[in-house]
């Protein structure tokens, strides 16, 4: 009879959609007791998570992918790298000095370090990583900075020395991204395709052990691991691109790991208390924000109360809560809230309608008989643009709502992300668009506000123009000296709000969700994320999967 | 008939080249190249080192010359390299000079969507056969009506959502089949036989989600094509002559009705090699679905061009089957062909 009454209540399941898909419990969730309360710091144990997307080249300088990036940041060491608090901290160097001229950094290497085949890692593959990126014939697009080099020397095998033509803050960043590649595999091969790129050694706490294309990657422990031996002994990701596939994965207890979205945080978690038995969410600020631009250059966003008019007609608590679920915060600087580059006094532009239609009346613009602001006869209106992003979509609609409502006519436009950069980025034909931009570890932002970055295929695309924020990110990139930088920047942050080329609309948190077998996450997470320690994370032996296939 | 068939083969060569042609200039109308991804939307990537990329894949020359560059390489059988960051070969893998053989990516993908599309294939045709004789034969009936009905269910659900379903269902709440995945992780550890039952486990739920939503078509076709031959007077005479219902239908009726499908057999030869991105998305499969829907993103010009020239020629190997197949099983095309 029994079986006969699940049959049903399977149809039933069927019948009733997706939408009860989360919500109807099962019965049947694994009964056996498991005591997450175990704390014992165990070597051994296995991660299984999940990536949307396969890597495509585990040499960072090359790929570019965040996937590849991922796996390569597990694998290499740079020379230094960021601690839990985005400070500079030791990996291959152990301690730096930077000259009183501020030109000459000299890096002063870790002893002993041995690659994951036992072969000595020394200055001369710090120096070598350096010369592979400079070489033209390297396919990377992340050469510029490194070309600053002006001169590279190893005195010793535990030195590395670099020296600028002219000071260049972003230095040490630049230093702490660049991976440091083994010499004695790479010199006789072409970086460009080389096997290596499928088969690395590296000298972080994981070797790369199995890679089955368009399926998983596993990475085990190397004992030359310049960490220490990671506590756990082998990760396995599972390249799923399906998130909703990914989230079932985890429901059946078969992945211990995965970025979860606003609605599976706020919505599904709560209504699954056996979930939450087992996993545990984490929150943290993500790396990038999301902003409205404006095409300076074009009427009627070449008028600053215009933009300052639209940024106060823009409810940003509203787009977080209706967007993001109330997961993320608004921002008023291009810099990570928490970290020192962002100026405290800064605040966003609040809603204020009224104000913003003062601006405009201001500006010149008057209401008309359909209930348009106008100017001279020509309706205000303009069309936002953006690329295929759920979330960059639903806050266009958002938007347009809000400027509805003071008489602004605004339509949208979405587009796939190759067109949408070479038939409108790139030529500057657009109105406003909605993008994201990275809250940068450095807080150098030349590349981006400098006025002289405005060709084609250069980020500088708004046209953004100020004679004082040109000086102070001209500055900022030759003051090594953090206190005094900090200043530039809080300074140059103050300029780009007042001046609205782009409304901040959100910083969204990353989320996580992590079996609670997995124990050493800090929680709430620091400024650099969870994963900054993951080499520290560690599985009780109670609470280690059933081992399969561990060699 | 060699004739004919030696005619027909050489007939493919221009028309290949025309395919290729209009394939290359359609793909370059879609703006931007392999260099304007999201991912080197980076204020840290120079527009310069991306000058560079372009004029290294010849992507800086007139589309005319990138053609003709293309077309030197594919005559003498070479599709060339990706141009994702990854290099690999497009079609066959290639070995470097440690030895090291580095897969190609139509070589890995194409096996996995090969067997998925025989397999649903064989089963779209077997079931719709099977489905369509029953409605024909009782027309009007319950039955008739019935499987009508679920074919068109079949078809109209979308995929992806009735995947999701089931994979709840027998993954999550029964854990009868594995959730999404080719292997399981300890597959490497399993026996050949072990090995090729797990590839089945995780193979029943995308060939049951593929298979569904082709039954509507093919089995329409076999009842309409049986009720036309159940009325012609053939069928009539073979009944006066007593012969039993079962020989009428089967034997007289049936072989007449499924004569059609031939050439959509033949016409699906080349969907053979195609997948699809929803289903190959959802249930974590590497195939050629994904392989083609992911190299138009990136603007993978070798790639696209790649799939497209193998999926023309499979489609003119594909008619000229089907019009053989034609020949081979009714004497009358037969004889047409002969003139």
């Amino acid at each position: 009879m029994n079986i006969v009454k699940a049959l049903i209540n399977n149809l039933l399941i069927i019948l009733f959609g997706t939408s009860l898909l989360f919500v109807i419990s099962c019965t049947k969730e694994s009964s056996k007791v498991i005591d997450y309360n175990n704390n014992n710091i165990d070597y051994g144990g296995y991660i299984i998570n999940a990536m949307s997307a396969e890597p495509s080249n585990l040499i960072a300088m090359i790929a570019g992918d965040s996937a590849s990036s991922t796996i390569a940041n597990k694998i290499f060491n740079s020379l230094i790298k960021y601690d839990e608090n985005l400070n500079y901290a030791p990996d291959i160097a152990d301690s730096w000095h930077v000259s009183d001229d501020q030109k000459t950094i000299t890096f002063k290497l870790k002893k002993n370090l041995k690659w994951s085949d036992n072969k000595p890692l020394t200055s001369a593959d710090v120096l070598f990583s350096w010369q592979l990126i400079t070489n033209p014939s390297t396919r990377t697009p992340y050469a510029a900075d490194y070309l600053l080099v002006k001169k590279a020397t190893t005195p010793d095998i535990y030195t590395f020395v670099v020296t600028y033509e002219d000071n260049y803050a972003p230095a040490l960043d630049t230093w702490a991204s660049l991976h440091i590649l083994p010499q004695h595999i790479l010199k006789d091969e072409d970086i460009n395709s080389t096997f290596f790129s499928r088969k690395p050694t590296g000298s972080n706490y994981y070797q790369l052990s199995k890679w089955i294309s368009g399926q998983q990657v596993t990475l085990e422990s190397n004992s030359n691991s310049i960490l220490g031996i990671p506590k756990i002994k082998k990760l396995t990701s599972r390249i799923i691109p399906d998130v909703s596939s990914q989230f079932l994965e985890l429901t059946a207890d078969n992945i211990d790991l995965m970025n979860i979205n606003p609605i599976q945080y706020q919505r599904v978690f709560p209504a699954k208390p056996e979930l939450q038995k087992r996993m545990a969410l984490y929150k943290e600020l993500g790396n990038g924000y999301t902003y409205l631009g404006f095409n300076l250059k074009k009427i009627p966003f070449n008028d600053i109360k215009v933009r300052q008019a639209i940024n106060y007609a823009i409810n940003k608590d509203e787009v977080i809560k209706g967007v993001l679920l109330g997961l993320g915060e608004p921002v008023a600087s291009p810099y990570k809230p928490g970290t020192r580059w962002n100026n405290p006094l800064l605040t966003p532009y609040s809603f204020n309608p009224n104000k913003a239609l003062q601006l405009l009346s201001e500006a010149g613009y008057k209401m008309n008989k359909e209930g348009f602001l106008s100017k001279q006869g020509k309706v205000l209106k303009f069309e936002i643009i953006t690329n295929q992003n759920k979330q960059r979509e639903m806050t266009a609609v958002l938007i347009q709502r809000r400027l509805k409502e003071i008489g602004i006519d605004v339509s949208i436009r979405i587009i796939e992300w190759a067109s949408f950069i070479n038939r409108f980025i790139k030529t500057g034909e657009f109105d406003a668009v909605i993008l994201g931009w990275s809250l940068s570890l450095d807080p150098d932002q030349f590349n981006i506000w400098h006025s002289s970055q405005q060709g084609p295929g250069q980020f500088n695309f708004l046209g953004y123009h100020n004679n004082q924020v040109d000086k102070l990110l001209e500055k900022g990139r030759r003051e090594l000296n953090v206190n005094k930088r900090e200043k530039i920047y809080h300074e140059f942050s103050k300029h780009l709000l007042k001046d609205s080329p782009i409304v901040y609309l959100y910083a969204g948190y990353g989320l996580t969700a992590v079996n609670k077998r997995i124990k050493g996450i800090k929680n709430p997470a620091p400024p650099a994320g969870i994963y900054h320690n993951s080499y520290d994370w560690y599985i009780p032996k109670s609470l280690q999967r059933n081992e399969i296939s561990v060699q | 008939m060699i004739l004919y068939l030696i005619k027909r083969l050489l007939w493919m060569i221009p028309m290949l080249i025309g395919i290729s042609l209009i394939s290359f200039f359609v793909m370059h109308l879609a703006p931007g190249d392999i260099t304007s991804n999201e991912a080197s939307f980076n204020p840290k990537a120079s527009e310069e080192s991306r000058q560079k990329l372009r004029k290294l894949y010849n992507l800086d020359k007139p589309i005319i010359i990138q053609y003709s560059l293309w077309l030197k390489r594919i005559i003498k059988l070479d599709f060339g390299n990706s141009f994702s960051s990854h290099q690999r070969p497009v079609l066959w893998e290639k070995q470097d000079k440690s030895g090291n053989v580095i897969k190609g990516l139509i070589q890995e993908s194409l096996p996995i969507t090969l067997l998925i599309n025989l397999i649903v294939i064989f089963i779209i045709f077997t079931i719709s056969i099977i489905l369509g004789t029953i409605s024909a034969v009782r027309q009007s009936s319950w039955v008739d009506k019935s499987i009508t009905l679920f074919v068109f269910v079949g078809f109209a659900i979308p995929g992806f959502w009735l995947a999701l379903l089931l994979m709840y269902w027998t993954g999550v709440a029964n854990q009868w089949l594995p959730i999404s995945g080719l292997h399981s992780l300890d597959f490497q550890n399993l026996s050949a036989l072990d090995q090729f039952i797990d590839l089945l486990k995780h193979l029943v739920l995308p060939i049951t989600i593929s298979s569904l939503s082709g039954l509507a078509g093919i089995s329409l076709y076999v009842r309409n094509g049986m009720l036309d031959i159940l009325h012609q007077d053939f069928i009539t005479t073979a009944r006066s002559k007593g012969l039993s219902e079962k020989k009428v239908i089967f034997i007289h009726a049936l072989r007449n009705a499924i004569l059609p499908l031939i050439t959509i057999i033949g016409l699906s030869i080349p969907g053979l090699i195609g997948g699809s991105v929803i289903t190959e998305s959802i249930f974590a499969i590497p195939g050629m679905g994904k392989l083609f829907y992911d190299s138009v993103l990136m603007r993978d010009f070798p790639v696209i061009m790649g799939i497209l020239t193998i999926g023309s020629v499979l489609t003119l190997i594909g008619t000229l089957i089907a019009d053989l197949g034609y020949a081979w099983a009714d004497p009358r095309v037969r004889k047409g062909l002969v003139k």
